[in-house]
């Protein structure tokens, strides 16, 4: 698509704070959009895996209508989210708490890749070429018809 | 009869497969080339027997005949001929036998199409294709046999779940299926070599057409699956990060790596043992993936023919048959050679970082899929690991990788040259910078997260195109000799460019539609409308209209743009008579590679209509990112120099 269609069909909606239902909508629409950024981190607890942002159970329904009131009483997310938690356990969370119980979540992806970058570095630093390719192994690439990757 | 023919079938595929693993064995022993030969052709006959078993479960589909057990309680008569083809592989029962069929086909491929294997290899590939075909025809015979008659047959069926009503998730389990199943010629030629004492360029080269295959399989059943969550679920979403997403994802990742790592072995004889490893771990993954799917351990959306009692038996094979494997591994990987030297900076060491990351994505969607039952079983507190996580942990290690990837290919083997590759990758930069900075000038509201994104793909985008260029000597030497080079290029080559292409691509859609995605709703009076983004929603009427086994209200929307008409859409709410459920369908209007997307909700009290309407931006490339990189393992497939058998003639050669 071109920029300027684009620009144009984005121009004026800068914060359009849409909602997934008119008649629940908070009339300030700074604050139905926090209450929005909310919904997506909590998980509708009698459905199949959808946060109350996507649900249409009864139970997503009322949550977003607590969740609202509080917005709109002015409570701030991490007090609602203690709100929450308190009531329904960390489990109404989409988002894993940041506590010792889940410092093995956090931490392994990253430990994965930075323990496979030192093994990497590790093993290079022990066994570093000081040549490039030598002909044997130059010819051999090249008769495999060079350097194709997937 | 014909289902009877069908399970006699079934039983007889069981025993083949028996016969292949004890033929083909004796044959690798005895060294007995008739036996092997036997092996194989036990193969064959195991896969035209699954093929007529499946054949009976699809006609009794077709023809309605609820004495069949999982007919009944899956199929109506009312539903129309492609969804009761479809049907055979909806229900549980049937997507086992999918898995049997697929299994034994690839045990009929590897037999018939690897003649230039080397003899014992090819005996112990077939032995141990036979033995997981073995494994899961028993399951399907003993445990989830689809063809069981019922014996007093319901008059009607119970239906399928009209959410799997559809022609992209009619034609998303075969390919998704294929690329599962496909990874267990790889797991199967993996034992084989460790078995044999076998790993080397050579073995490299016959894994990788095979991984290549299943991985365009699962890219195209990947995507068609997130099309069909996009459009059906009614949600403007794609991808949720669910368990069963996340079940089919891990093993695209784990076959993304090993293609990158099959390469290192085969171009420089190094990191064999961790190729075998990948090997092993893609059909472990595709099984793993199966079982949660089926087992329903995991609360998912798209969580369909779920049994616990099968599970059980499910995460046993997965472990026994994965668990076999890495024995095998564990044993026998010291032997394996250590292969060539190589810099800090150069090709190997590009792929290595390749693969670190992409294990270490791999490794966060498995803890962010299981981490919840393994904190659960532990301690009895339930957590939830949503979006959020993988936002935080699975997106920066990826965006690393992108980062690196438009260099790897232009460095050389062995020792590269990375100011040499600044140099050469310069021009991407600028235009990656440029694409940002557009992005930043011309799209509101501004995102920092979004206009890096942009320029993350316009990176990408501009690196593939770069390697091209480089390889052509583009703007160096004359047209035609550019155009020579061109025409000359490896089809190997170009399936990498467009596999990189395709993911560039797929990022600029993603970032795009999630970043500057609007969204709007309202209760409409029929004659009311809406607006979104710089577009105009008018819902015409609302008519009741009947469908073969639904009833629906259809919606007639217009879409205009400062008074001018763009599109004309029909969504519909249906109401299925069968089970009572609801399911949208979404009105999608196509601007370019954006779209309009249009759900009808349900009626409201004064005749009023919930519509919800999303404008978002250049969508479609979410998909046709992936449909191109599923494109470009084919292409590279059909290079000459993949061909089976090329490898051995070479490597004789040397």
């Amino acid at each position: 698509m071109r920029p300027r269609l684009l620009l144009a069909a984005l121009a004026g909606v800068a914060c359009l704070a849409a909602a997934s239902d008119p008649a629940e909508r908070l009339p300030d629409p700074a604050q139905e959009a926090r209450a929005r950024e909310i919904f997506r981190d909590v998980r509708c607890l009698v459905c199949q895996n959808e946060s109350i942002d996507d649900s249409e159970a009864d139970l997503a329904r009322d949550l977003r209508q607590i969740v609202r009131e509080q917005v709109k009483a002015g409570k701030d997310e991490a007090e609602i989210k203690r709100f929450l938690t308190d009531r329904y356990g960390e489990f109404v969370l989409l988002t894993p708490s940041f506590s010792v119980g889940n410092l093995a979540l956090w931490g392994v992806p990253f430990l994965v890749a930075i323990a496979g970058v030192t093994l990497l570095f590790v093993r290079l630093r022990n066994r570093t070429p000081d040549v490039e390719l030598t002909p044997l192994e130059a010819e051999r690439l090249r008769r495999l018809d060079d350097d194709e990757t997937p | 009869m014909i289902a009877e023919a069908g399970a006699f079938a079934l039983t007889l595929a069981l025993a083949l497969s028996i016969a292949q693993v004890a033929l083909s064995l004796t044959g690798r022993v005895r060294r007995s080339a008739p036996l092997a030969g036997a092996g194989e052709g036990a193969a064959l006959g195991a896969f035209l027997a699954v093929a007529v078993a499946f054949a009976a479960l699809m006609h009794a589909f077709v023809v309605s005949d609820f004495s069949v057990a999982n007919v009944a309680q899956n199929s109506h008569s009312a539903k129309p001929l492609l969804y009761r083809v479809a049907g055979t592989w909806g229900s549980h029962e049937g997507s086992m036998l999918l898995w049997c069929l697929a299994l034994t086909g690839f045990g009929a491929a590897v037999a018939g199409l690897g003649r230039d294997l080397p003899r014992g290899l090819r005996a112990m590939t077939v032995a141990t294709q036979g033995l997981l075909g073995a494994v899961f025809l028993a399951y399907t015979v003993f445990a989830s046999n689809p063809l069981a008659r019922l014996l007093t047959p319901p008059v009607e069926g119970r239906s399928l779940n009209p959410l799997l009503q559809d022609p992209a998730l009619a034609v998303h389990p075969p390919f998704l299926y294929a690329g599962y199943v496909g990874m267990s010629v790889v797991f199967s030629l993996a034992v084989a070599a460790l078995v044999e004492g076998r790993v080397d360029a050579a073995w490299s080269r016959w894994v990788r057409p095979w991984a290549l295959a299943a991985w365009s399989m699962l890219t195209v059943g990947i995507t068609l699956g997130a099309f069909w969550a996009y459009y059906e679920l009614g949600w403007g979403g794609w991808w949720f990060w669910d368990p069963v997403e996340n079940a089919s994802f891990m093993p695209w990742l784990v076959a993304t790596a090993l293609l990158h790592s099959a390469v290192v072995t085969e171009k420089r004889g190094a990191l064999t043992g961790w190729t075998v490893f990948l090997a092993l771990a893609a059909f472990s993954f595709s099984m793993l993936g199966a079982f949660l799917v089926r087992s329903g351990v995991l609360t998912s959306v798209h969580a369909f023919a779920v049994d616990p009692t099968r599970g059980v038996l499910l995460l046993i094979i997965l472990g026994v048959t994965a668990g076999l494997g890495f024995t095998l591994f564990a044993w026998r990987a010291p032997t394996l050679s250590r292969g060539g030297m190589f810099a800090p900076i150069s090709r190997e060491s590009a792929l290595v970082m390749n693969n670190i990351l992409l294990a270490a994505s791999t490794a966060t969607v498995l803890l962010g899929t299981l981490y919840p039952l393994i904190r659960e079983a532990m301690t009895g507190e339930a957590i939830s690991v949503g979006p959020p996580y993988f936002n935080l942990t699975f997106t920066p290690l990826m965006v690393a990788l992108l980062v690196l990837l438009p260099a790897g290919p232009l460095l050389a083997w062995k020792r590269g040259d990375a100011q040499g590759v600044v140099q050469r990758l310069w021009v991407a930069l600028l235009i990656a910078a440029g694409a940002g900075l557009l992005a930043l000038a011309l799209v509101d509201p501004k995102k920092v997260f979004g206009i890096l994104g942009v320029a993350l793909g316009g990176w990408l985008i501009s690196g593939a195109v770069t390697e091209i260029a480089e390889r052509t000597r583009a703007f160096r030497v004359p047209i035609a000799e550019t155009w020579r080079r061109l025409t000359g290029l490896p089809r190997g080559a170009w399936g990498m460019t467009f596999a990189h292409l395709g993911l560039g691509i797929f990022v600029l859609g993603a970032v795009f539609e999630t970043t500057w995605k609007i969204e709007a709703a309202e209760a409409l009076p029929v004659g009311g409308g809406l607006d979104v983004g710089a577009y105009h929603v008018s819902l015409d009427a609302v008519n009741p209209v009947a469908g073969p086994n639904y009833d629906a209200d259809r919606g007639r929307i217009a879409v205009t743009r400062d008074g001018r008409p763009i599109c004309k859409v029909e969504p519909e709410r249906r109401t299925y008579t069968t089970g009572g459920q609801t399911t949208s369908e979404v009105g999608l209007c196509y601007r370019g590679a954006s779209h309009i997307y249009l759900v009808l909700g349900e009626r409201r009290d004064g005749g009023t209509y919930l519509v919800r309407a999303y404008w978002n931006p250049w969508a479609s490339l979410i998909f046709l990112g992936p449909v191109i990189m599923g494109l470009g393992g084919l292409i590279s497939l059909s290079d000459r120099r993949l061909r089976l058998g090329v490898g051995r003639r070479k490597e004789r050669a040397a």
